[in-house]
């Protein structure tokens, strides 16, 4: 029978500490580029100009299609090689896990914004609003309440997957706990306290997101 | 210019891929007239209505609203959606399904046009859109949301929205068609009331009584040609056309109260 002892993780609560600051602020800079590049490409996937539409799509199955485990390798290693341009670990991760995230976020923001009524488009073509008009003061607040649900989801996922950029050694929390459970030779104790920090993470956030399904089922 | 109508349409055709819904429609609604297009479901009179305010681009003709106009066809370049916009800012439209915002307040949703369209300072906005509320006798709705007021209020509600806009024309698309017997006779009273204040209406209906008690002229319509049309009371009470005559023959043509018809 194996004997825990986790006395010893104390020792590394602040080197812990520090991953899940690096983590953190990881996920909420990946999970903010990411929105931005997911609206970027829905509003580009839906628009009549088709060359745009094409490139938003093809940008999406891509990285849609594709591991974000070879996409962090790739953007790091091969990209220098083949491009000449060179970055640091932390903004190859940086740019790999919102490209990711960029082409989930951008199938649900189109997928929320074609769920609204066409007759609220008409509404607002009706009333002399212009396209982009119409999109940011009737269409947008409509379906963004649609979408919070599975964007927040996403998010979640996202925050997990920032786990991967440690093979670039990023000191993010799980790499951080890999250099602790090498120090320390006891990497079961270290990996069980890393899953459960994740874990008390993200479950209060999963509460919230079903908090927010229960409103938007009521007021629907 | 050499009319003095209101709206013009001439030459008007639209296709949807191999189906031709209008085949060479000529149209034209003197200030103040109130026009009401009837005709079987599939007749194209929902599109005519949407070609004039150009939600429906046409494939030929002609339309012109007040001095605005446009070509349509061969030769002639697509107009882009800040000239589509300015034009339809001059019609309003009131749908069958009511489209009011339901993310607004009833005031927004009727403020909602002068604010960003017209670019109206709120402090105009707001009394504009509390007076035009006040008319189609929903001031105390003012807070409300759409989805807490009766399909005969919403519709009212959309009705005042595109009166915000002071439009030079209103476009009226089975206004009533989804409202219950009892809520049509609100929405019919509000119409009624506009087109005794001299606003020019087109209005497709099938409410066959009120076409003939508001309407000056009755056009009706099958198979995306206009098959009679004259003064109100006489394609009604006496049609020359078969068609017509066939068509209004499922309607009870006299009742004062708009009987829940077919």
């Amino acid at each position: 029978m194996y004997h825990w002892d986790f006395g010893l993780v104390w020792t590394y609560r602040w080197l812990l500490l520090d991953g899940l600051g690096v983590t953190v602020g990881f996920t909420i800079a990946i999970v903010v580029l990411g929105l931005v590049m997911g609206l970027a490409a829905a509003l580009a996937k839906l628009s009549a100009f088709r060359p745009l539409a094409w490139l938003a799509s093809a940008y999406v199955e891509v990285f849609r299609c594709t591991p974000l485990l070879v996409q962090l390798v790739w953007f790091y290693y091969a990209m220098p090689i083949l491009t000449g341009i060179e970055m640091s670990a932390l903004t190859a991760g940086i740019l790999a896990l919102s490209l990711y995230g960029g082409s989930f976020y951008a199938e649900i923001i189109r997928g929320g914004i074609v769920s609204i009524d066409r007759g609220q488009t008409e509404a607002g073509e009706a009333l002399g609003m212009l396209p982009a008009q119409i999109m940011r003061r009737v269409v947008l607040p409509q379906a963004l309440k649609r979408m919070v649900p599975p964007l927040m989801n996403q998010s979640i996922i996202q925050f997990k997957n920032t786990s991967l950029v440690s093979v670039l050694a990023v000191p993010d929390l799980l790499y951080q706990g890999q250099v602790a459970a090498h120090d320390s030779y006891r990497p079961l104790e270290l990996y069980t306290v890393i899953a459960i920090i994740y874990f008390l993470a993200l479950f209060p956030l999963t509460l919230l997101v079903r908090r927010g399904e229960a409103r938007l089922a009521t007021t629907d | 210019m050499t009319s003095q109508s209101k709206i013009e349409v001439a030459a008007l055709r639209k296709c949807f891929g191999d189906l031709e819904v209008l085949k060479d429609i000529n149209l034209s609604v003197e200030p103040g007239g109130v026009v009401a297009l009837i005709g079987p479901s599939g007749s194209g009179k929902s599109t005519l209505l949407r070609c004039i305010n150009l939600l429906v681009v046409p494939d030929g003709g002609r339309v012109r609203v007040g001095g605005d106009s446009f070509a349509f066809g061969t030769g002639t370049r697509l107009p882009g959606v800040k000239e589509l916009a300015r034009f339809r800012a001059n019609t309003g439209m009131v749908f069958q399904h009511f489209n009011l915002f339901p993310h607004m307040s009833v005031l927004a949703n009727v403020m909602e046009g002068p604010l960003t369209v017209r670019g109206l300072p709120k402090a105009k906005a707001e009394p504009l859109a509390r007076s035009l509320l006040a008319k189609v006798g929903l001031a105390d709705k003012a807070d409300a949301y759409p989805n807490k007021l009766s399909g005969g209020q919403k519709q009212r509600v959309a009705i005042a929205r595109a009166l915000a806009m002071e439009p030079e024309v209103m476009l009226f698309d089975e206004a009533t068609s989804a409202l219950d017997p009892e809520l049509v006779g609100e929405v019919l009273a509000v119409m009624r009331a506009l087109a005794k204040e001299g606003m020019t209406m087109v209005i497709v209906t099938h409410e066959i009584a009120f076409a003939r008690e508001v309407a000056d002229r009755v056009i009706f319509m099958r198979d995306g040609v206009v098959v009679e049309e004259g003064p109100a009371q006489q394609v009604i009470d006496a049609p020359r056309e078969a068609a017509t005559r066939a068509f209004l023959s499922h309607f009870h043509k006299r009742g004062e109260a708009p009987a829940a018809t077919a």
